[in-house]
């Protein structure tokens, strides 16, 4: 049977480079201009997916974390800080281009007021806080547990995250996808699948780098004390 | 070019400089461990010099 998990990584990366440089190419080349945002509108294709590969890192995090409790698999502990490393790394990606968009459209870097950025800063800062918890206590079932369990009350966040954007008021966050499918079509969804596509394909390798890289550091110790 | 064009190529600029640290982060992470790996290598041979040089009776 297919796994994806068995994957070789530099077959992952020449994948990841493939499809980041044809989403980038139709960013650039392809995709026509928005006829209400203009050309500012470019950014919504890496910002959109890069939010959407968070939110599917800490929703992968939550379940290898669900994996640690449930199962108790010795691999899921360490798979699940990978996946929520990457998913901060892409949340961070995710405030600063919104942020730069907000610049362009609202005339502001940032408002308190409105609901969708104020509760994305928070998951992301919910999630910023697990690596304080899990560096506070020693390696071992018990540091395993805390941090699944700090994993799996996370991702309670991720739909109301998600439904934020669907209510707020104030400003108008452009919605990607409504209960009718996606609010665009042409060009515009191909440009988005790919860059979509990309951005999940790109993050699986860096997972699978980072995770790999994290399990030859564990040999290495344990070879050093053996 | 135009301010929305500016906005748009610095917003792909700090997607760039981040994935750019983090990689440079793992490449420096991965040197480490290659230099941890060389290290137990030396380890490994001098012990079995060590056993080599042992007489036995």
């Amino acid at each position: 049977m297919f796994r994806v998990s068995r994957l070789p990584l530099p077959a992952l990366a020449a994948a990841s480079l493939v499809l980041v440089t044809t989403a980038l190419a139709l960013v650039f080349f392809v995709a026509p201009n928005d006829a209400d945002q203009g050309f500012s509108q470019r950014i919504f294709y890496f910002h959109v997916s890069i939010a959407f590969t968070a939110y599917a890192a800490f929703a992968f995090g939550a379940w290898k974390a669900l994996r640690v409790l449930w199962k108790r698999d010795p691999n899921a502990d360490l798979e699940s800080y990978v996946a929520i490393h990457q998913g901060v790394i892409f949340g961070t990606l995710v405030l600063l281009t919104g942020s730069i968009w907000a610049k362009i459209s609202w005339g502001h870097w940032w408002l308190w007021s409105e609901d969708e950025l104020v509760l994305f800063l928070v998951l992301y800062l919910f999630y910023c806080a697990y690596f304080m918890l899990r560096f506070s206590v020693d390696p071992g079932p018990q540091r395993a547990n805390f941090s699944a369990v700090y994993a799996l009350f996370g991702v309670v966040l991720i739909p109301i995250s998600f439904l934020a954007i669907r209510i707020a008021k104030s400003f108008i966050h452009p919605q990607v996808f409504t209960l009718h499918g996606p609010n665009f079509g042409g060009w515009i969804l191909v440009t988005y699948c790919v860059a979509q596509a990309a951005l999940l394909v790109f993050a699986y390798t860096l997972y699978r780098l980072e995770l790999t890289g994290k399990r030859l550091d564990i040999r290495v110790r344990e070879l050093r004390l053996a | 070019m135009t301010t929305a064009e500016k906005y748009v190529t610095a917003a792909y600029c700090v997607i760039f400089a981040v994935v750019l640290v983090y990689v440079v982060i793992i490449a420096l992470k991965l040197q480490r461990l290659e230099h941890d790996v060389d290290a137990l290598e030396d380890r490994a041979a001098a012990e079995d010099d060590e056993r080599e040089t042992i007489e036995v009776g």
